[in-house]
Parts: structure tokens; sequence; C-alpha cells
């Protein structure tokens, strides 16, 4: 087991458990993976890769998906 | 109206309707409307997901990307590098490379920054995005647009959500005759009339989203606007009469008394 770590997603401070990945983050979190775009500290991350980049404390994730809007 | 396909970058649109998904009472209601509108292209922005909340639905379970095509939008960027990092972020989430794209100048009328426009679409064109860009009725920006290889382009026909119609038609008749591409007017649409008549202009879609979410009834708007876009695109294929100041007689004078 690793040490806690606590990561900013969406603007919210988080306490999470070392060693996650961003595909586990997505899961605890109840969010479809094909339905969102993911920055992990401004990098854009392929889908492909959820599963395996893990959160280090400090982290910034950003989880962002399409909602209703035309022209702002 | 079944052979009159609108290609742009090598895809095919059924429909000359473009509708946005803001402003919708329900994800219902933005079901039925867009259902009613007929649209096949139907525009969507890109937020934060909602973490604490979790039952809040997601829009594409009630929009269809199979059934449409979703137009991710850059609403909300005022600059270059916003418009750059919502658009790879929007194609980070979807499944294609087509792109809104919008810079805009200022909150109060929400005109272009055509400048950073113009700068943010080149970025994304070299990143192999398909760069549909909101600008103003410029006819000198849109060629500018095209040159650097917008594959269309999205004029405004008034201020976003203002409703006023098509406030300089000269400028957007200019504006069609300028370039090359499909022309869609976006924005600033009131009701069926302007619709028709932008496409009457020579318009080869209308987008719109305040004119039926904003209706009293968005449901009746919805078809009303399906409507006046086949009426006025008919019109401009049929071609109109010339304007004469004096009348013409449609019936003969032979046979009289």
């Amino acid at each position: 087991m690793q040490a806690p770590i606590r990561i900013q997603v969406n603007g919210e401070a988080k306490d999470w458990r070392g060693g996650a990945t961003v595909a586990d983050l997505l899961r605890e979190l109840d969010i479809k993976a094909e339905r969102v775009a993911v920055e992990l500290n401004l990098e854009i991350l392929d889908r492909a890769m959820f599963g395996q980049r893990s959160l280090k404390d400090g982290d910034r994730v950003e989880i962002l998906s399409f909602i209703g809007g035309g022209s702002f | 109206m079944a052979d009159d396909r609108l290609i742009i970058a090598g895809r095919e649109f059924k429909s000359r309707l473009w509708v946005g998904t803001g402003k919708y009472k329900d994800f219902i209601e933005t079901q039925k409307a867009i259902e009613a509108s007929g649209a096949d292209v139907v525009t969507v922005a890109v937020r934060r997901v909602n973490i604490t909340d979790r039952s809040k639905d997601n829009l594409l379970d009630y929009i269809d990307p199979k059934k449409y095509t979703i137009l991710p939008n850059t609403a909300g960027c005022y600059t270059v590098e916003d418009a750059v990092r919502y658009s790879r972020l929007a194609r980070a989430a979807g499944v294609s490379d087509l792109i809104k794209l919008e810079v805009l100048g200022d909150e109060k009328t929400l005109f272009p920054d055509t400048a950073g426009l113009i700068e943010a679409a080149k970025i994304l064109i070299k990143e192999g995005f398909i760069v549909l860009p909101y600008t103003n009725d410029d006819p000198i920006v849109a060629k500018k647009l095209v040159d650097i290889g917008c594959p269309a382009v999205m004029p405004l026909a008034a201020p976003i959500g203002s409703g006023l119609g098509i406030r300089n038609p000269y400028n957007l008749k200019i504006l069609m005759e300028s370039v090359n591409v499909p022309v869609i007017v976006d924005a600033g649409v009131g009701t069926a009339s302007d619709a028709a008549l932008a496409m009457e202009y020579g318009a080869d879609a209308v987008l719109m989203n305040t004119a039926i979410a904003g209706a009293q009834n968005p449901l009746a708007m919805a078809e009303a606007m399906k409507y006046a876009v086949w009426a006025g695109r008919l019109a401009y294929k049929a071609g109109r009469i010339p304007r004469k100041l004096y009348a013409t007689a449609s019936s003969p004078i032979e046979g009289m008394l």
C-alpha cells in the first residue's frame, strides 16, 4: 500500500490512494472514460494511456466532456 | 432536396440547418428540439465534468453521436491559447477532428477577435483539425481563413443570441461571392424569416441555438426553422425574379373588353 496523495481534480483538492492510475480515478468517480478528455498537469492524455499513467502527489487533473452549448 | 447535399472537407451533411445545444430546459427538451429541427449537425461546448454530483446525465446519452455529427466548439474562449487548448481537449473527448473555432473579442458583443481567430486556425490546421471558424461578416477575413485552409466559414448574422437577424445583408452577399467554400451563417438569427433570408442570399447552411432554445415553444420553432431553411434553399436554387420599381401585369391584356 503506497502512501496517500493529495491531488487537484477539476480544481478541487482530493485525498487519493497512492499508485492509482487515471483510469482508476475515473472509475472511482463513476465517469465513463470514453466520454471525457483528461488533462494531467496541462498535458492531454491519450485514452489508451489512462490505465498506465499513475497519479503523483500534487498532480492537477482536469476531466472535461461535452455539454450543451451553441455559441457562448 | 435529397440530392442537395452539403459537403465540407469530404464529409456529407443531409441537413442545412445546424443547431446548438445550450439554453434548453433539460436534455429531453434538447433532444426533442433537435429531432424536430431535422438537423444532423449538433454543436456542443467542452466543460469540466461535475465530479461531486454524478447523478447528472451526460448530453451524449441524449444526442447519439452515431446519428448526429457532433461539432465541438470553443465557446467562451477569448485567447488563442484557450481556443487551441479547448480544441485539443474536444478532439481528445470526441471522435473527430472537427472544431467550430471561436476566439471571442469581448463579453458585451461576443464578436470574434478575427486576428486571434486566424492565428488559432493556423495552429489547429497544422495539427490536422478541420476548422470551421466563427467569424465576422467581413469578406476579407473570410478569404484569409479560406486561404489558410478552413474548408468552410461561419460568419455571424448579428451578435450571438441577439435575435436581430441579418444586420448586413450586403456584406454577407459579398462574403458568399468572395469565397469558394461553403458559408454557414452562424449566430444572430431570431425567427424563421431570418433563416429563410440567409438561405435565399445563398448561404449553404444556418447554425442557430438561442432562436430555437429561447422561443416560447422551442419544439415548434425548431420545426419552423426546418421549413424556413428548406424554403430559403429552394428559393435560392429556383432563382428569384428581379426587383422592379413599377408594376408588371400578370394577366394578359388580350381578350379584355
